[in-house]
């Protein structure tokens, strides 16, 4: 991470006479500062420590400001990288990731990786550089209407009209990324605000009057709701994301442990409940477990913890969960019955509303039939995959070995695509924070820049793997160069099979095998490719020098990228159709 | 490493058709279909009202919001308050039941909302209307005009103009009647509201007042 050294403090405002501007970086004793220079500092009150970004003409002050700041500037190849580092930065920490830009194509650039971490609630800052003021909405060179065009996909987003405003416009969106349900926020910076002065000081970030979010249920909801779980007979959790960024992974096991009941996770909740403890069904939906998948199709009470009931979480609404009465929990009132009725909405943070149903639960239910029920199931359905020694070698296998060969508190990032569902299936996710995805918005490219913001976020002795496909790694394969240049100790196993593999499942599945633009035949050598950029290349051909490639990879302390062939036959099951009944999933092509 | 299955294909398990299955279903809006209730609402035409800060981009929130999420939006209108900080907009929308209470939490999520509710039925709703009929029958028109207690804006040889307020069933026949003459153009305001009588169309916080 590059430093440039001496720190400007900001001003202290009760002298300024505020007449000379500094030169050349030179410390005054003017108490005027940029707005740029606000904006630094604005982020320095709010306890950031790192930016990812490319410069730009329209950003080029907030840069300048920089230069003499203590933040840690993390330049990236391409901005939607600088998005998605962001995002995976602030999955990681849960504090807000920031990302720069310039504008008009830097500013555009950002927009999948904004409106990648609007889906999955994730913390983020962008500054997006603008336009002067007077050139605004004029067509100048470089201009796009930022706040426009990044309205429906943030949370909140701010045009700074003044030097002496926009400190406190970057509080504020630093603020309500991290308030409440989490999310991204913009604030476009026009050339003019960021050059012009000012003697207003940095304020601390906080939430504009109108916000008010409830963190408390109401305790007669709450009651009323505990005695319905008491009541059930078949219950079962379903653990959204909101449980890992509410913090809440303890209320959750103190719950799910005190009173039996199972737990079946989104994608999102990957890592709110050890997977491997005996209540644990993982993941139900699309690719979900087949226990999974039973289980929230037959239980007849269902306590669903910060979850949006994302279609590819229930498949068609009709079928999911018919038999259960809902208690949903979720700090924002917007989700409760939004995709699935609650019999019992308890709006509310997630830790705060487990630990109040678990104070008015007038006992337990009776779950142990339920229970034998489920781990029946979770034999019946086991994951599993057969990996004969003379085919190609299976992706799960690789999978499991990574996973078998790291510590538990690994990170693990992911690209989009049939990677990304083995990864979800065949590693044994025991912590929060350690799963890493792009979930609703399923852009493929994240993998990469989300393992470098992950690197960033991580503590120094973590380890940060990166499964990827060949066609995602593909679409963000430049940051590869950040990595590098940066010495991230990441490993990056893409997952090759010569295709947009997910896709071509899809069209053999439901398009009679016409695989039109799915085959990629002519990928690259990933680990000649990754030797030019610098890093460490490997390749995996078969089952006897997986083990090897794979500690060997892992030992090396800066990037590395295995190229691993995988068969490229292998498909991703069990499978529930789109818009399908969960109950229903298929466990082969067969059953489609 | 893990041992390798080196002998079986595929998945285990039942087949879906072995499976057990469960008794009941929801509805295509994700109720649980109870048979002594009714799961499926049909539409219903309600008015909204969103005390709202006044500032600029406000307006393209809220009408973001509703184009965004395919809500079926009937009229509009915004127009400052008693305070010069605050607007209020007044929405008409035809809905399903969850569909309603959905406009109302997620217009509660823009950030410089400060209060939504859902009028009650007996709300005071006004519309204003003006109309461009042809001037052949002038006497008739203007009878039509007092009929309805509205007020002729421009008269000329061969236009008349004239403006209209009332409830929205008030206005969709006073149009009716003039189209006899021939309604060269409209231009309707859409509904505006307020609560009846002390009960209050938005609660504001007390730190914002």
């Amino acid at each position: 991470m590059t430093d440039h050294g001496a720190v400007t403090e900001p001003g202290d405002a009760d002298d300024a006479t505020a007449d000379e501007p500094a030169e050349d970086g030179e410390p005054t004793e003017s108490t005027a500062q940029t707005g740029a220079e606000s904006v630094i500092a604005s982020l320095e009150t709010a306890g950031v420590e790192t930016v990812f970004g490319v410069q730009g003409g329209a950003i080029m002050p907030v840069y300048d400001a920089l230069y003499d700041s203590e933040l840690d500037h993390v330049t990236m190849a391409h901005e939607q990288a600088a998005a998605h580092a962001a995002d995976a930065y602030g999955a990681v920490s849960g504090d807000p990731g920031i990302c720069m830009a310039t504008s008009g194509p830097g500013a555009t650039n950002l927009v999948t990786g904004l409106a990648d971490a609007d889906m999955d609630s994730e913390p983020v800052v962008a500054l997006t550089g603008q336009v002067p003021t007077d050139l605004v909405g004029n067509d100048a060179f470089q201009e796009t209407d930022t706040v426009g065009v990044t309205t429906p996909i943030t949370k909140s987003n701010y045009f700074a009209s003044s030097p002496d405003t926009v400190g406190e416009d970057v509080s504020t969106a630093f603020a309500l990324a991290n308030h409440g349900r989490q999310g991204p926020t913009v604030v476009d910076l026009p050339k003019d605000v960021t050059t012009g002065e000012t003697d207003v000081d940095p304020v601390e970030p906080a939430v504009p009057d109108t916000v008010d979010v409830q963190t408390h249920a109401d305790d007669e909801g709450v009651a009323a709701a505990a005695q319905t779980i008491v009541d059930a007979d078949e219950p079962v959790i379903l653990a959204g994301g909101g449980v890992v960024k509410g913090d809440a992974t303890e209320e959750l096991y103190a719950f799910a442990t005190e009173h039996e009941i199972p737990v079946v996770t989104t994608m999102p909740g990957i890592g709110a409940f050890p997977e491997n403890h005996d209540l644990a069904m993982e993941m139900a939906g699309m690719h979900g477990t087949g226990y999974a998948n039973m289980a929230v199709t037959l239980t007849d009470c269902l306590l669903a913890v910060g979850t949006r009931f994302d279609d590819r979480l229930t498949g068609g609404v009709d079928s999911f969960a018919p038999d259960a009465e809902v208690v949903h929990v979720d700090i924002d009132p917007a989700e409760i019955s939004k995709n699935i009725e609650a019999d019992h909405p308890l709006i509310g943070d997630a830790g705060t509303v487990l630990d109040q149903l678990d104070e008015a639960m007038p006992g337990s239910p009776e779950t142990g039939e339920w229970v034998e029920q489920c781990r029946e199931w979770q034999q019946e359905y086991r994951l599993d995959y057969a990996a004969p020694e003379d085919e190609p070698l299976k992706p799960q296998y690789v999978v499991e070995a990574v996973d078998e060969a790291t510590a538990d508190d690994t990170v693990v990032t992911t690209g989009v695509g049939q990677h990304q569902m083995w990864a979800c299936q065949f590693w044994t996710y025991t912590e929060p924070r350690t799963w890493v995805s792009s979930h609703g918005l399923g852009a493929m490219g994240y993998g990469l820049p989300s393992a470098i913001g992950a690197r960033v976020a991580a503590d120094d002795d973590q380890s940060v793997v990166c499964f990827d496909g060949d066609g995602s790694f593909l679409m963000t394969c430049q940051e590869l160069i950040v990595a590098v240049r940066e010495q991230m100790d990441i490993t990056v196993f893409v997952l090759n099979n010569e295709a947009i593999g997910m896709v071509r499942q899809w069209q053999d599945a439901f398009f009679e095998g016409r695989r039109m633009a799915s085959e990629y035949p002519w990928v690259p050598k990933f680990d000649t490719f990754a030797e030019a950029f610098g890093a460490d290349g490997f390749r995996i051909e078969g089952y006897d020098d997986a083990p090897d490639v794979i500690e060997e990879a892992l030992a090396t302390d800066g990037p590395a990228v295995v190229d691993v062939y995988i068969d490229p036959t292998e498909d991703v099951y069990p499978m529930v159709p789109s818009g399908g009944d969960n109950g229903q999933f298929a466990l082969s092509e067969e059953h489609l | 490493m893990s041992e390798r299955n080196t002998e079986r294909d595929g998945l285990p398990g039942p087949a879906p058709e072995d499976r057990r299955r469960p008794k009941g279903r929801r509805s295509s809006q994700g109720i649980r279909i109870d048979p002594e209730a009714e799961a499926e609402h049909p539409p219903r035409r309600t008015v909204i009202s969103a005390l709202v800060e006044h500032e600029p981009g406000v307006l393209a929130r809220v009408s973001g919001l509703f184009s965004r999420r395919q809500f079926n939006i009937e009229s509009l209108t915004v127009a400052d308050t008693q305070n010069d900080d605050w607007a209020r907009i007044t929405v008409v929308v035809e809905e399903p039941d969850p569909g309603i209470d959905q406009v109302e939490k997620q217009l509660e999520k823009v950030v410089p909302v400060i209060h939504v509710r859902e009028l009650e039925t007996d709300a005071v709703t006004r519309e204003l209307v003006v109309v461009k009929v042809d001037a052949d029958r002038p006497h008739e028109v203007h009878a039509i005009t007092e009929m309805y207690n509205g007020k002729t804006l421009d008269a000329g040889p061969r236009t008349i103009t004239v403006e209209l307020t009332g409830d929205e069933q008030k206005i969709n026949d006073a149009i009716d009647a003039y189209r006899q003459f021939g309604i060269r153009e409209i231009a309707r305001t859409g509904q505006t509201a307020l609560a009846r009588g002390e009960t209050k169309t938005a609660v504001v916080p007390d730190h914002l007042k």
